[in-house]
């Protein structure tokens, strides 16, 4: 059967499953592109460029754009019949077995009913969660992820008359203030804890980057317009309220990274937009038993995991922009339209790629070590702040497992407290447990990337098989 | 677990006790499995034995005050169910075996099935009631009878050399950490037992046998005892490296429905098996029809400690003095881990144990005999 086209599945269409999908179909690879969004786009197009561009034309950036033209080549395909695109359709887990791969899904939102689509490869380019961290108060209404935010400048069009704190660390926090401000809520202040001093340090490393660099000086200048206050080095201690927030409690850090005693300020708000940094996505990887590196899927050059037929881009493999996850989709897409015919894929073909990959790798690493949380954050966490909201877990009890039951690690922690055990299933709460603990954060085993009723896993891949071809 | 259960008495029998673990606490199976504690399950024999006088044990030790709640203990019963008349005569021959040695159990009908466990299937046959079954959350309950044993607790230290004197026996460990010496090494390493007993010069041959766990979002109690088909007691005992699978699906106090657990002879292979993991879920289903729309939030798995004749080691090494064994309890050691302990304690304090060790030797296998 050698006329039919490979198949490739790819596992979620932000900027680099769509990348991928284009560079893969263009080069004779027939592409199921598989999303749980009823849209194409990802974290990144679905989010703020949209919302802002659809009400303001003239804010329009370079990247809508770049946007434009992968949503027409997406449309083309489809209309070719080259690409299929499902939306809705939340994979649970990704099956190895003898003629290929078996993609699961569920489909959206109840996340019911069952569907499977089979094919010769696999794309993992699933993105990436949001990390926040715990501090007292964090659990009061009106307290919301960075991602939170922009979800709720999406849904309610009007949020003008509202006053918000953005707070926590990372570039993220950035169009999420600059988001909000230009949706018409008062933003009272930025808080950054960074440390100013690390980006003088790391300065010539980020001057490589001068689109980035300019990205952010954008982003700056419509703080300045909206007349943003910036807190630069400072946290967020306490939020305070009794049914929902109410104010928040801002604190200065010393250059260990302790708070500072004594400058704590209080500001009246009644949104809190919390963010610290992103975190891969990697139960999709673990489930087919590909190397995860720390918290990120493991690429080659190419963009291939371990596992042969499985190859993962984007904030999968690591948290770095959309740019970076362009880029890396489109060399795995290239890479696999190679292999899938059997011929040995020719790098210079996306040298330009691989040369935006280098240098935003480079960049997003110096920006990792600008944006680490703060060396002492989790002194903020008095005993009886609650760690891991979905099963009541508080600070006081993970300490006592530690020091009084002999836990080491967050498994264990897990074991002795349940924290990380209910729904969300760690992912809110692993990075907190990990610092409280004091040991390195790892991704945690997540066989399922979705809760499966037991009715559907009783009965998935019952379909019969496709003979294997060759 | 095991290691647990013989610190606490032999610390109650006057010993000094330091335990030591590469790991955190409960990091190696017992982190990794689930908390039954079953007589149905066992035949006549050496096993039922040892799992008489845990259970024993084990209720003596949820008496004590704070220390059942902390670990969840629950007497709650196993009932076994028969799917056909064939299968519901094997079964009540099986338990009527069981009785002899000492295990109540009692026969139900359909309709009494119902009554007890009210969303089961009605397509059985019939079954048997093992009041004596019990259950522990395995983490908390090596971590507790650790901080009731008053031991010396030192995780993170990887043992890496058994160190023995010019008469042969044993003078302590040697870690990464240092050496610890002591007269006398109880190996509790559970499924890596066989490499603590090469440390030393010892052959024992344990082997890994891989477990899949089904943990489904929290309900409220629908299912009250520890339930699951009959076929079940026919893989406890297998030789086969297959993969086979029953369901013991049970509730927990937390709210989750556990579901476990798969067994196949697979190394140490920790990647996920959806095979093993379906068949779960299907036999689940099929004793339990509301669990079809139940969602499972996660599947964990680990390595049982097995040893070819299914059968731990327990007891002094006759060929190194001073190194005794508390490895290789497969699928049941938590259950037994009580027991072990206790006759651990009275070997080290010269006591006659209470269960002859003759079955449990470390030193039983003819080298042949590993590689049936
Ligand atoms: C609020 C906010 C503002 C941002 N602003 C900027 C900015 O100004 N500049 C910049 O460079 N970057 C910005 N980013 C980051 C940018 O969005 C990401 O870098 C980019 O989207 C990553 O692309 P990706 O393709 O790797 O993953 P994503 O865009 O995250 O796409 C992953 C896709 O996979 C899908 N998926 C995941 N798991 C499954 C599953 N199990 N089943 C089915 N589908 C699944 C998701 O639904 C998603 O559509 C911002 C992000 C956020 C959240
Ligand atoms: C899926 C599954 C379900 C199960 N269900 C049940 C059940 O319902 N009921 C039941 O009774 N049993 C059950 N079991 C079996 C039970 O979990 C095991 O028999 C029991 O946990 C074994 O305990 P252990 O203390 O011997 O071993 P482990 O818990 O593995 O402890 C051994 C310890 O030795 C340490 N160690 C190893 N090598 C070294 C070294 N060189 N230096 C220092 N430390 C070392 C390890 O870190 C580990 O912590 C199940 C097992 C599985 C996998």
């Amino acid at each position: 059967m050698t006329a039919e086209r490979p198949h490739l599945a790819v596992i979620g269409a932000g900027p680099a499953g769509l990348a991928a999908t284009l560079a893969a179909a263009r080069h004779g690879v027939r592409v199921t592109l598989v999303d749980s969004a009823p849209e194409a786009g990802g974290q990144f197009y679905r989010q703020p460029a949209r919302e802002l561009g659809a009400r303001r034309p003239e804010a329009l950036h370079h990247e809508w754009r770049t946007w434009e033209r992968l949503r027409d080549g997406l449309r083309t395909h489809q209309q070719q019949g080259t690409v299929t695109h499902l939306t809705d359709h939340h994979v649970w887990l990704v099956e190895q077995h003898s003629g290929g791969f078996t993609v699961h899904a569920l489909l959206g939102p109840e996340q019911t009913e069952p569907a499977e689509v089979r094919a010769d490869a696999v794309l993992l380019a699933t993105g990436g969660y949001e990390k926040v961290l715990p501090f007292p108060g964090w659990t009061l209404p009106g307290v919301v992820t960075a991602g939170g935010a922009q979800a709720m400048l999406k849904a309610t069009l009007s949020v003008s008359g509202r006053t918000a704190v953005v707070a926590g660390t990372g570039p993220l926090l950035l169009p999420v203030a600059t988001g909000l401000a230009a949706a018409g809520v008062r933003v009272a202040a930025l808080v950054e804890s960074a440390d100013p001093r690390d980006f003088v340090r790391r300065s010539r490393a980020l001057s490589a980057q001068p689109a980035k660099l300019a990205e952010g000086a954008r982003y700056a200048a419509q703080l300045a317009r909206h007349r943003v206050r910036t807190l630069i080095h400072h946290i967020v201690v306490e939020a305070h309220g009794t049914d929902r927030l109410e104010a928040v409690t801002v604190a200065a850090l010393d250059g260990a990274g302790h708070v500072r005693p004594g400058t704590g300020r209080r500001i009246a708000c009644d949104t809190l937009a919390v963010g610290h940094g992103m975190l891969p996505h990697t139960d999709l990887a673990q489930g087919l038993g590909c190397r995860i590196d720390g918290v990120a899927v493991h690429v080659d050059d190419e963009q291939r995991t371990d596992v042969p037929g499985v190859w993962a881009a984007g904030e999968a493999t690591g948290i770095g922009g959309a740019a970076l996850s362009l880029a890396e989709g489109h060399i795995a897409g290239r890479s696999i339209a190679a292999r899938l015919r059997g011929v040995e894929p020719e790098p210079h073909g996306w040298a330009g790629a691989a040369r935006a990959r280098t240098g935003l790798r480079r960049f997003f690493a110096t920006l990792d070590e600008i944006y680490a949380p703060p060396a002492h954050w989790a002194e903020q966490i008095t005993d009886d702040t609650v760690v891991c909201r979905c099963e009541e877990v508080t600070g006081g009890a993970i300490r006592e497992a530690v020091t009084g039951l002999g836990a080491g690690d967050q498994r264990t922690v897990k074991l002795l407290t349940r924290a990380g055990m209910g729904w969300c299933q760690g992912r809110m709460c692993g990075s907190a447990v990990a610092g409280l603990i004091g040991c390195p954060e790892t991704a945690a085993r997540r066989p399922f990337a979705r809760p499966v009723p037991l009715g559907v896993l009783a009965r998935a891949g019952e379909t019969p098989a496709p003979e294997a071809e060759g | 677990m095991a290691g647990a259960a013989c610190a606490l008495y032999a610390s109650r029998a006057g010993l000094d006790v330091t335990v030591v673990d590469r790991g955190p606490v409960a990091g190696g199976t017992t982190g990794a499995g689930e908390g039954n504690l079953l007589v149905s399950d066992k035949e006549p024999g050496p096993e039922l034995e040892l799992a008489l006088l845990s259970g024993r044990l084990w209720a003596e030790l949820a008496a004590e005050p704070g220390l059942g709640a902390a670990f969840e203990y629950e007497p709650k019963g196993g009932i076994v169910v028969a799917s056909t008349p064939e299968g519901l005569t094997a079964l009540a021959d099986f338990a009527a075996g069981q009785r002899a040695a000492g295990v109540e159990a009692v026969s139900v009908g359909p309709g009494q099935l119902r009554e007890l466990e009210p969303y089961l299937t009605p397509d059985t046959a019939g079954g048997v009631l093992y009041p004596q079954d019990a259950q522990v959350m395995p983490t908390l309950a090596a971590a507790h009878l650790l901080r009731a044993s008053g031991a010396r607790l030192l995780t993170g230290w990887n043992v890496i050399d058994v160190p023995r004197g010019a008469d042969g026996a044993v003078r302590g460990v040697r870690t990464d950490r240092g050496e610890i010496h002591a007269p006398t090494v109880v190996n509790a390493a559970g499924t890596w037992g066989g490499e603590i007993a090469a440390l030393a010069g010892a052959r024992l041959p344990v082997l890994p046998r891989r477990g899949f766990v089904l943990v489904t979002e929290p309900l409220p109690r629908r299912v009250r005892h520890k339930v699951y088909a009959a076929d079940y007691v026919a893989d406890v005992a297998s030789d086969s490296a297959a993969l086979q699978t029953s369901p013991v699906v049970e509730g927990t106090a937390a709210g989750p429905v556990l579901i476990g657990a798969s067994r196949e002879r697979v190394g140490f292979d920790r990647s996920f098996s959806l095979p093993a993991v379906r068949a779960l879920a299907a036999g689940a289903t099929r004793l339990f029809p509301f669990l079809e729309d139940v969602r499972a939030m996660r599947t964990y798995l680990g390595f049982r400690p097995y040893m070819p004749d299914h059968l731990p080691a327990i007891g002094p090494d006759p060929r190194v003095p001073g190194l005794v064994h508390a490895c290789g309890h497969e699928g049941a050691g938590i259950g037994l881990a009580t027991g072990t302990g206790q006759l651990i304690a009275q070997v080290l304090s010269g006591k006659v144990p209470e269960l002859d060790l003759a079955p449990f030797r470390p030193d039983r296998f003819a080298p042949a005999e590993e590689d049936a």
